[in-house]
């Protein structure tokens, strides 16, 4: 079941187009990256799918709702956390968290205290006073001590610690497991590995590479580290081989899915010593996609 | 001088003025402007001694006293003495708001926002921030002082000789350097820009009403404002230089004590313990119109006690009026022109649309806090929560619409109530009561254009600030520049019933509420429409 879906979602701020043209959608229970640097339009289209924003043309639903039109009923169920959490500085933490929870409809108590002391935050305190990582935690424990069935987190953990931001992993994975659907926007790569099933990058407002990281892999293809006795002259030339580095002794180079059959036959006609491999990281998914393409875009 | 508190002062100073190159020019060009303006109009309007010394007799009265400072003289009212009494006051007001502003923007301001922490993380003293502030501050009231002075006598006006222009000038520059004194001190205690903005205008009101009752009871009473200070130079009549030295000498002092402060404390610290909060909401601010109602409730609660006093310090001169009326023939002819009304009855309505202008203010600021919510992003956690638009700006409208009413009664009860307790005359309570809620249409046209702008135009909205200073002049001023009708109509103020010399128009009184509420139902029809936060 889809839940959330963009089809040709335009956006355009005067004659700059934010976003052109971005199609993602989400399913049922499942975590789903959204990446790209700063300014390639992650937050502009989580804006239009909360109804802050007026897509200038295409569609976006959530429950199959549309989300300007519909936004509060959409709202019901849905629990948002944004980048760079803007809270009142008169206001105690707990405070604002009850009142995130109230706004949204629904109160539930010990799972607030519950959050509250797994982040180790301290409500009591004015939000004058909080750093960026605090703040965030108020935004985080607001919406996961609601009933919410989507998520939508736009980098949620810029400004975390390593311990919180494996609180916060757990909390994602916890709601994945009850069924929850959950848009998260990241530029932190290594998280969006470990917890994503789906991966959207966005460059220029363009959605350039989606679908699993499985496939996206595919696409790439892997990474093998091979130490020969003899030299390999025609390792370069071959098709399917490519960014060739020497490392201890052994060469480190990407190969095509297509062609790994071929490259490996070459390979083992040189007597080899040692041979690891290992599947693209999405670092290398994504430098490869944005190399020489220029990155970003003003948003 | 030593480095470790100095260092870099100059160059901060430079960038201090960098930053305002604008907004210095435009605050110290408007003063001058009006100042200069309003002296050419008293010269206008009053062209011979017989005509000023007619007006000098209507000034002799406790309710002018308590709202411009007591009249020097008055016995030979020339248009320098008018000048003096009629606008040094008000004018040294604006200006201590001027130096409130500016010197909480470079101090508290840029540390609470971090951005002094940056500047202190360079080689740069631990004073040297505050000290740049405050020397820019020095150089603007000279600046200011210099000009308006030089700007008076140049307009050759007979009674304005030089000296008393100086010391017009002077006597501004200091009453502002007082006030960014007590500002830099305010700094110091107050972990927040807001309290200090807070503290130093409460500050500037207090010293205001203090000078008010003074200047009516006791000259004791009024040494302890320095607003009282600065009039005591009695400019362009005796022209005494030194209550405005003495104002300087204590802003001075103010200053150093300041640094002293600044010297002992920590950074992003103040003096005033900032208590533990709770950890809890309670019910009330569950829900968006609770949330606008917290967001702003100590501003709302200090302008309500405001409006209550103004109102109280109006009604404290009404017992005085009619037996000050009684001896003086002149202003008898003046002033009773309706038949059927005591003197009292006849001022109350001006009094009361003074003050509804300035209750329009906190019902226009609950709006326009919408517009604010938005631009430091927090109107997206509401909005992005199960609340529709509609449902967020009518909280904010119903929370104006009720300001606008407590506001108003406050002030016509404040009125009223020590009015009645002081006078002989028996009028009822609920006379003050309507003649103050017939303002209430005019105050939601006020706030309805502001709705209307944080619907579709959401950048424009210091055009109703616009509106309500034309609004104010055309109403308080009017009968001093004589506007034809058809201006003083321009504003919603105008087409108020002057109760009780008038009969309540409730028709007059339903168009403006019809008005006020078409002008929010656009305004709701572009909020839907537009996006949030661009």
């Amino acid at each position: 079941m889809t839940i959330l879906q963009t089809k040709g979602l335009i956006k355009k701020f005067g004659d700059f187009a934010a976003l052109d043209g971005v199609d993602i959608e989400v399913e049922k229970g499942e975590i789903y990256g959204f990446i790209g640097p700063n300014g390639a339009g992650k937050s502009t289209t989580i804006r239009v799918l909360l109804g802050i924003l007026k897509a200038t043309e295409g569609q976006a639903t959530i429950f199959g709702k549309d989300a300007w039109k519909d936004a509060v009923d959409i709202h019901k169920r849905v629990a948002y956390v944004p980048g760079d959490v803007s809270l009142w500085p008169n206001l105690t933490g707990g405070e604002v968290i009850d009142l995130f929870v109230k706004l949204r409809g629904g109160n539930n108590k010990s799972r607030r205290d519950e959050l509250i002391r797994k982040f180790d935050l301290d409500p009591g305190k004015k939000c004058r006073t909080y750093s960026k990582g605090n703040r965030q935690k108020v935004a985080l424990v607001a919406a996961f001590s609601s009933d919410a069935d989507l998520y939508i987190l736009d980098e949620p953990t810029s400004g975390l610690d390593p311990l919180m931001e494996r609180v916060f992993q757990e909390c994602v994975l916890e709601a994945k497991a009850q069924g929850k659907s959950i848009l998260l926007s990241s530029h932190i790569l290594s998280e969006v590995e470990k917890l994503c099933d789906k991966v959207a990058i966005i460059r220029q407002g363009k959605i350039i590479e989606k679908g699993t990281l499985r496939e996206l892999r595919h696409l790439t293809g892997t990474v093998l580290l091979v130490e020969t006795k003899q030299p390999m002259p025609q390792l370069s030339k071959m098709k399917g081989v490519a960014g060739i580095e020497e490392k201890d002794g052994a060469l480190s180079f990407q190969v095509d899915a297509d062609e790994l059959d071929n490259v490996i036959r070459y390979i083992s006609g040189f007597g080899i010593v040692r041979m690891e491999s290992a599947p693209p990281t999405l670092e290398e998914l994504f430098m490869r996609h944005y190399e020489g393409a220029g990155v970003g875009g003003e948003s | 001088m030593d480095k470790h508190l100095f260092a870099e002062t100059g160059s901060l100073t430079r960038f201090v003025l960098r930053r305002d190159r604008l907004r210095i020019p435009i605050w110290i060009l408007a003063f001058a402007a009006s100042t200069l303006l309003i002296a050419v109009a008293f010269t206008d309007l009053y062209q011979n001694a017989q005509e000023r010394q007619a007006i000098a007799e209507t000034m002799k009265n406790p309710a002018m006293t308590a709202m411009v400072g007591p009249g020097y003289g008055l016995a030979n009212y020339t248009a320098g003495a008018m000048m003096a009494h009629q606008m040094l006051l008000m004018t040294a007001v604006v200006v201590g708001l001027m130096n409130i502003l500016l010197v909480t923007r470079h101090t508290r301001t840029d540390e609470e926002d971090g951005r002094i922490e940056m500047v202190r993380s360079l080689p740069v003293g631990r004073l040297s921030n505050l000290i740049s502030a405050l020397l820019v501050m020095v150089f603007v009231n000279i600046v200011l002082a210099l000009v308006i002075g030089a700007g008076l006598y140049a307009l050759e006006i007979e009674s304005m000789d030089l000296e008393g222009s100086l010391l017009y000038g002077a006597a501004l520059g200091a009453a502002g350097l007082l006030f960014a004194g007590i500002t830099a001190v305010f700094v110091q205690l107050s972990q927040n820009a807001r309290s200090v903005i807070g503290l130093s205008i409460g500050f500037l009101l207090l010293a205001y009403i203090v000078r008010a009752i003074g200047d009516i009871g006791s000259e004791a009473i009024a040494w302890l404002s320095p607003l009282g200070w600065i009039l005591r130079a009695e400019v362009y009549v005796n022209n005494y230089w030194w209550p405005v030295l003495l104002t300087v000498g204590v802003a001075l002092l103010l200053g150093a004590f300041a640094l002293y402060l600044n010297s002992i404390r920590d950074l992003g610290a103040g003096f005033l313990p900032s208590r533990p909060g709770k950890t809890r909401a309670s019910a009330l601010l569950t829900s968006p119109f609770g949330l606008a109602f917290r967001l702003q409730r100590t501003g709302m609660l200090a302008w309500a006690a405001g409006l209550f006093l103004i109102g109280a310090s109006y009604g404290s001169v009404l017992g005085d009026l009619e037996s000050f009326f009684a001896d003086v023939d002149i202003m008898q002819e003046m002033l009773v022109q309706t038949e059927g009304f005591s003197l009292t009855e006849q001022f109350i309505p001006m009094l009361m649309s003074v003050m509804a202008i300035i209750a329009a203010i906190p019902a226009i600021m609950v709006v326009l806090k919408l517009k604010g919510e938005e631009r430091s992003e927090r109107v997206e956690h509401v909005l992005g929560r199960a609340v529709s638009r509609n449902r967020l700006l009518g909280s904010y409208c119903l929370l104006s619409f009720i300001v606008g009413f407590v506001m108003l009664s406050l002030a016509g009860l404040g009125l009223g109530g020590v009015g009645l307790s002081v006078m002989e005359e028996e009028l009822a309570l609920s006379m003050f009561f309507s003649a103050a809620l017939a303002y209430l249409p005019a105050i939601l046209i006020m706030a309805g254009i502001a709705v209307l702008l944080v619907g579709w135009a959401p950048k424009l909205t210091g055009f109703i600030w616009l509106y309500l200073a034309f609004s104010f002049i055309v109403v308080y001023l009017g009968g001093l520049f004589q506007f034809p009708e058809w201006v003083v109509e321009l504003s919603p103020f105008g087409h108020v019933p002057r109760i009780p010399i008038e009969s309540a128009n409730y028709m007059n009184l339903a168009v403006l509420t019809g008005a006020a509420a078409v002008l929010a139902a656009l305004g709701f029809v572009g909020y839907n429409k537009r996006d949030i936060g661009r």
